[in-house]
């Protein structure tokens, strides 16, 4: 472990950002940008992680990320039944056709 | 052993994430996630944090894409049913998102992180210890929280419940003395009670709000069925 630095980790975390930023603005798909969601939430996971281990955070940044899985899980329930609820609306989960608030 | 590990792991998170957004199935995406944060527990297995890990493996891997699935399966209309995004909205996202990695990436690779380290070390040892106090090493916390070599299971539960061992026992065994109490000068390190039962009532919330949102109330809607 002594080669692999710190900006090792950051940079795998900001790919994973990336990718989940790019996922959800592209995805069609509700459960698709939930996916997103999560990938963005595993880089900064990542980032607090690394942090803890390298810097002089300590155990802080692995309670940090403890409440983040925690509250990701949280999200992905209640953004499931948002989810659901529009399906049983609307007969399709596309993004794409949630204009009902529209003027 | 662990740089061929963390070239796997990192490989692999990158790769997860990159085919969870460029293929078009759902399900296939819902795998592709699987790979890729199976691989960030690997990571954090590697960085030391071996009950972060489990968690992850436990809540991400074992609950929260397990939902997403069934997720899938409750709103699929078909067996292979996809929702196709346009080629040109497809080439435009590529671009923009290989335009923001190379922003990230370059702004996080060009900052020279452990010299910010010392200088913040620096900044908090004269902010909290007005008179001049020996520096010594902030990592040098022997014995209880050996954080390179895992083993943080102990310490994280008691700094969820409030109590801070891996600091404040660390601080005492620096000075030589066995009961720190009787000095009355050490402050006691903030631990994470309150937010870990805010954290409770705030899960407890949402899975009432989701199940109160999910139940089953199908509205028929003559024209549309």
């Amino acid at each position: 472990m002594e080669n692999v630095g710190l900006e090792m980790f950051l940079a795998v975390s900001a790919v994973l950002f990336v990718c989940g930023v790019v996922c959800m603005a592209t995805k069609r798909n509700a459960i698709g940008v939930l996916m997103g969601v999560e990938l963005v939430l595993n880089g900064a996971n990542l980032n607090l992680v690394a942090f803890s281990r390298y810097g002089s955070l300590g155990l802080d940044g692995q309670v940090m990320s403890l409440f983040v899985i925690v509250l990701a899980a949280a999200e992905a329930a209640a953004a499931l039944a948002i989810v659901l609820a529009f399906y049983n609306n609307h007969m399709t989960v596309d993004v794409d056709q949630a204009t009902d608030l529209q003027g | 052993m662990s740089t061929v590990l963390f070239v796997i792991y990192a490989l692999a998170a990158s790769g997860g994430a990159l085919a969870v957004v460029l293929s078009q199935n759902v399900v296939r995406m819902a795998f592709w996630l699987v790979i890729s944060l199976s691989s960030v527990a690997g990571l954090f297995f590697l960085l030391g944090a071996d009950f972060v890990g489990a968690t992850q493996l436990l809540i991400y891997v074992g609950g929260t894409v397990v939902l997403l699935i069934f997720g899938v399966m409750l709103t699929s209309s078909g067996p292979y049913g996809t929702i196709k995004s346009q080629p040109a909205e497809v080439v435009q996202a590529g671009i923009i998102g290989m335009a923001f990695l190379a922003l990230v990436a370059s702004t996080v690779l060009s900052v020279n992180w452990e010299a910010n380290e010392v200088r913040l070390a620096h900044a908090n040892d004269h902010a909290e210890h007005g008179h001049v106090h020996e520096v010594s090493e902030p990592e040098s916390e022997q014995g209880y929280n050996p954080e390179e070599s895992g083993n943080t299971t102990r310490s994280l539960g008691t700094a969820l419940l409030g109590v801070r061992f891996d600091k404040d026992l660390s601080l005492e065994s620096e000075d030589g003395s066995n009961h720190g109490h009787t000095h009355g000068n050490h402050e006691v390190s903030a631990g994470y009670l309150l937010p870990f039962e805010i954290v409770s009532v705030h899960l407890l919330v949402v899975l009432v709000g989701a199940a109160y949102l999910a139940r089953a109330k199908r509205r028929v809607d003559v024209e549309n069925a």
